[in-house]
């Protein structure tokens, strides 16, 4: 596509090249080139997450099977084929720019943004639902008396009161934050939850089995994995949908065509990796044993 | 004189929506002296509380947030974006023979990017300052009420900036060269360049997503790093030490890239062992990722951990020696005249010299136990930093000074000032490794009264320092008012800079350099006095 444009020596006057560039190919690799360097700061971004839930899960795996009971496989499921098929219009919508049919890219952006909404709107499905029964990160962590598989036990957060209205856990502990539990006047420091271990004590060796009936201690610490990757997962599916929208009104005024079709096609890159981050979480969240 | 990029077009909307990188360095330019001046003033006003033991002139919450605040404004908005942003902006794409760099908007979006994070930066001081230290240690920043948001969005921020001008400078490296120029053809300030994008590039986003999850632990409570709700305290360590220690790298990899320029331009004699020192750039990045744990050999890591980043920050002594010695071979039996930037360079050479060997005590596992968190490490990193990476910073901007405003700076004064630099830093920090060795620790308020005679010394050499930043100052601004006007290639460098004008035409050159030409190789240019620079011979 771009030779014959390199030929026509018309630089000054041609409006898809940049005067910084000698030829189209020279801005298109660039482009490129710039998009995937960026896909990698975000894996990377997202790689510390990655990270912390891999050190959580191998020093806790109890915390990991119990709570991972409470997230819904069929809504994460439907979610994961809604994003792959997404994908599949997405990459559709890239070769219907190059080939320059502007009807058919429109439709296919057009669907591609509907099932970024049907990711959403199935998210708050769940995320409200987590919301109701105090499912959620940290210290809003509010212990199941009944989980999934009826099991009894409460299990008290450590540390800080709830501040939830209707918070159903009688057995914490009111305290103001920022103060330790009474008789630790030494320091300001919250006490931990549990004896310092740091990263290099490999957990014991743990009896899976038993997992899903027994209620674990520090619960929350898998909601607040979940809730920052997925909500971090989330804020990128956001930013994809405006970047598609952005691309959608351009494709209705007709800019995208054989010629000049960088934008839809980074679009479409970023697009692929805020599903391929999807394709991780959910095994990782959903689908533990 | 013709037209140059600076008379290209006026009015401040030229300039603040400029898309050209010499303007755009320019403006980062000026933000990071003006950063670079209030990490001073903080400096100061730490270095004068410490002059005696006691209370001195502020009380010790005030100090707490000095420190701090020093650290913060000097790593993030001054020493990152420093050489990289200021500088390299200005200079890479035309060392390329480039136009601009890749992508102009986005380097005109990193800058307002810093600026903004530099006002997220402000709003903490101005709302009443932070007083964790600079690395935000987990879990004093989730407890204490001072603005640690703010200051943590701010280098969130900047942190995106710093990625823009990395991802830029990959891109531009990589398409933007005219097709004589290999790889090998280029610049050495180049392959630094490249270097520092590509540990800014993979190295950021992890400081990035470490500080979301400390905004996100303040502001909601996620307990990731709070062990009072089952987090890890010492895993915020791991994570921004993965990021903060190639950050270092960041930092002093342009400055030896500038050093590579000015040794081999002011020995007048082709670089010694040009793939050595390019590769050896990118072995330090490379290695830069696998050393972090050496900050933590006291936080609790396994023996083993331990052992291995022990035996991993060894290595980086080896490419770093790699490129001294090559300066000092390049050295031998050249030309050497002593101009400002050379001064800068060979001060470089001592101090970076120096910080780089206590490195090495600092490494080995018995000797980091007994001078963790003493004034050995501030001295320490003093030596690099300040020693190392601003040395380089003010060899650069002298070097550079009339490529980019088109006017000489009085030499002399730029002697004079290199001097008072060089012995008010060692004065300094050269007394912070003794009384570190002799136990003071670090970012202590108060201090055993045996101490007071090196903290005295330490002051006396900042206000040195004080007196020939000054000076610097002074005689820059000077000679914007009445310099004399700078010649196409005042230093005889052979590199793509110099064949253009100085200051440079909006484009730089109306034809891409299209001659092959070993960016080091000086025998054909001799100095015309008639032009006050150097000039081609055959044209001579």
């Amino acid at each position: 596509m771009t030779t014959q444009e390199n030929r026509a020596g018309n630089h000054g006057h041609d409006p898809y090249l940049a005067h910084h560039f000698e030829t189209h190919e020279q801005q298109f690799e660039s482009g490129k080139l710039g998009m995937w360097l960026f896909l990698a700061t975000e894996v990377l971004l997202f790689g510390g997450l990655f990270c912390a839930y891999a050190v959580y899960r191998s020093n806790h795996p109890e915390i990991f099977i119990y709570a991972h009971q409470f997230l819904d496989k069929q809504l994460g499921g439907l979610n994961t084929l809604v994003l792959i098929f997404s994908s599949l219009t997405m990459a559709w919508a890239v070769r219907a720019a190059q080939l320059g049919e502007r009807r058919k890219l429109i439709t296919l952006l057009s669907i591609t943004l509907a099932c970024g909404f049907i990711f959403l709107g199935v998210k708050a499905v769940e995320y409200e639902h987590k919301w109701k029964h105090g499912l959620l990160w940290g210290k809003y962590y509010q212990s199941q008396t009944h989980d999934a598989h009826g099991a009894q036990g409460a299990q008290s957060p450590a540390g800080e009161a709830s501040p939830q209205p209707a918070a159903p856990a009688p057995d914490i502990a009111p305290a103001s934050p920022g103060v330790a539990a009474p008789g630790s006047e030494r320091s300001l420091l919250p006490s931990a939850a549990e004896e310092p271990r740091g990263l290099a004590v490999p957990s014991e060796k743990i009896d899976t089995h038993g997992f899903g009936t027994v209620v674990p201690k520090n619960v929350q610490i898998f909601f607040s994995v979940y809730f920052v990757m997925t909500g971090l997962h989330g804020l990128h599916v956001i930013a994809g949908m405006v970047v598609i929208g952005i691309m959608l009104v351009g494709a209705i005024r007709g800019r995208f065509g054989p010629r000049f079709f960088l934008p839809v096609d980074n679009a479409g890159l970023y697009w692929h990796l805020v599903d391929l981050i999807w394709i991780y979480l959910f095994p990782l969240l959903y689908l533990i044993h | 004189m013709s037209e140059n990029y600076l008379s290209h077009s006026h009015g401040i909307r030229s300039w603040l929506l400029t898309l050209d990188h010499k303007r755009i360095g320019i403006l980062y330019l000026i933000s990071i002296l003006t950063a670079f001046f209030l990490g001073g003033v903080f400096a100061m006003l730490i270095r004068t509380e410490l002059l005696t033991p006691k209370a001195t002139i502020m009380g010790a919450d005030t100090y707490n947030k000095m420190f701090t605040l020093h650290g913060a404004v000097m790593i993030f908005l001054f020493i990152i974006p420093g050489i990289p942003a200021a500088l390299g902006n200005f200079i890479l794409p035309i060392m390329l023979g480039a136009k601009d760099v890749a992508f102009p908007r986005l380097n005109l979006a990193s800058w307002y990017l810093y600026v903004v994070g530099a006002l997220f930066s402000l709003l903490s001081i101005v709302t009443g300052g932070v007083d964790t230290g600079w690395t935000f240690y987990t879990p004093y920043s989730t407890i204490t009420s001072t603005s640690v948001i703010s200051l943590t969005t701010g280098a969130f921020i900047l942190g995106f900036s710093s990625i823009f001008t990395g991802i830029n400078f990959i891109v531009t490296i990589h398409k933007l060269r005219p097709r004589w120029m290999g790889w090998f053809d280029m610049p050495l300030f180049l392959w630094a360049s490249y270097a520092t994008a590509i540990i800014q590039v993979l190295a950021t986003p992890v400081l990035g997503i470490t500080l979301l999850l400390l905004i996100a632990e303040r502001a909601l409570g996620v307990g990731i790093f709070n062990p009072a709700l089952g987090g890890d305290p010492v895993l915020y360590q791991h994570f921004f030490w993965f990021y903060s220690h190639p950050a270092v790298y960041i930092m002093i990899l342009p400055a030896m890239g500038i050093m590579s320029e000015v040794f081999a331009v002011f020995s007048h004699r082709h670089i010694f062992g040009y793939k050595f020192i390019a590769y050896s750039s990118i072995a330090i990045a490379t290695i830069s990722f696998l050393v972090w744990g050496h900050h933590m050999f006291t936080s609790g890591q396994s023996g083993v951990a331990n052992a291995i980043f022990s035996f991993l920050t060894f290595l980086v002594a080896i490419p770093s020696a790699i490129k001294v010695f090559n300066w000092l071979s390049t050295m031998y039996k050249g030309s050497i005249t002593f101009e400002t930037p050379m001064l800068y360079a060979l001060s470089f050479l001592f101090l970076f010299g120096i910080g780089g060997l206590t490195g090495l005590f600092l490494g080995s596992l018995a000797t980091d136990v007994h001078l963790h968190d003493t004034y050995f490490i501030v001295a320490h990193f003093h030596y690099v930093m300040f020693g190392g990476t601003l040395i380089a910073f003010l060899a650069g901007l002298h070097y550079w000074w009339p490529k980019m405003t088109g006017r000489m700076y009085s030499e002399k004064w730029g002697r004079v000032g290199a001097l008072l630099i060089f012995i008010g830093f060692n004065i300094t920090f050269f007394t912070q490794f003794i009384m570190g060795s002799k136990g003071m620790p670090r970012r202590y308020y108060n201090y055993l009264e045996k101490y007071q005679g090196y903290h005295e010394a330490s002051t006396i050499g900042s206000y040195i320092l004080a007196v020939g930043f000054v000076v610097v100052a002074i005689y820059l601004v000077q000679s914007l008012v009445n310099g004399r006007p700078a010649p196409a290639n005042p230093w005889g460098g052979n590199t793509l800079e110099w064949k253009c004008a100085s200051p440079p035409p909006h484009d730089n050159f109306a034809q891409t350099p299209d001659t092959p030409s070993d960016p080091y190789d000086m025998s054909r240019l001799v100095y015309d006095p008639a032009v006050g620079g150097y000039v081609e011979k055959a044209n001579a």
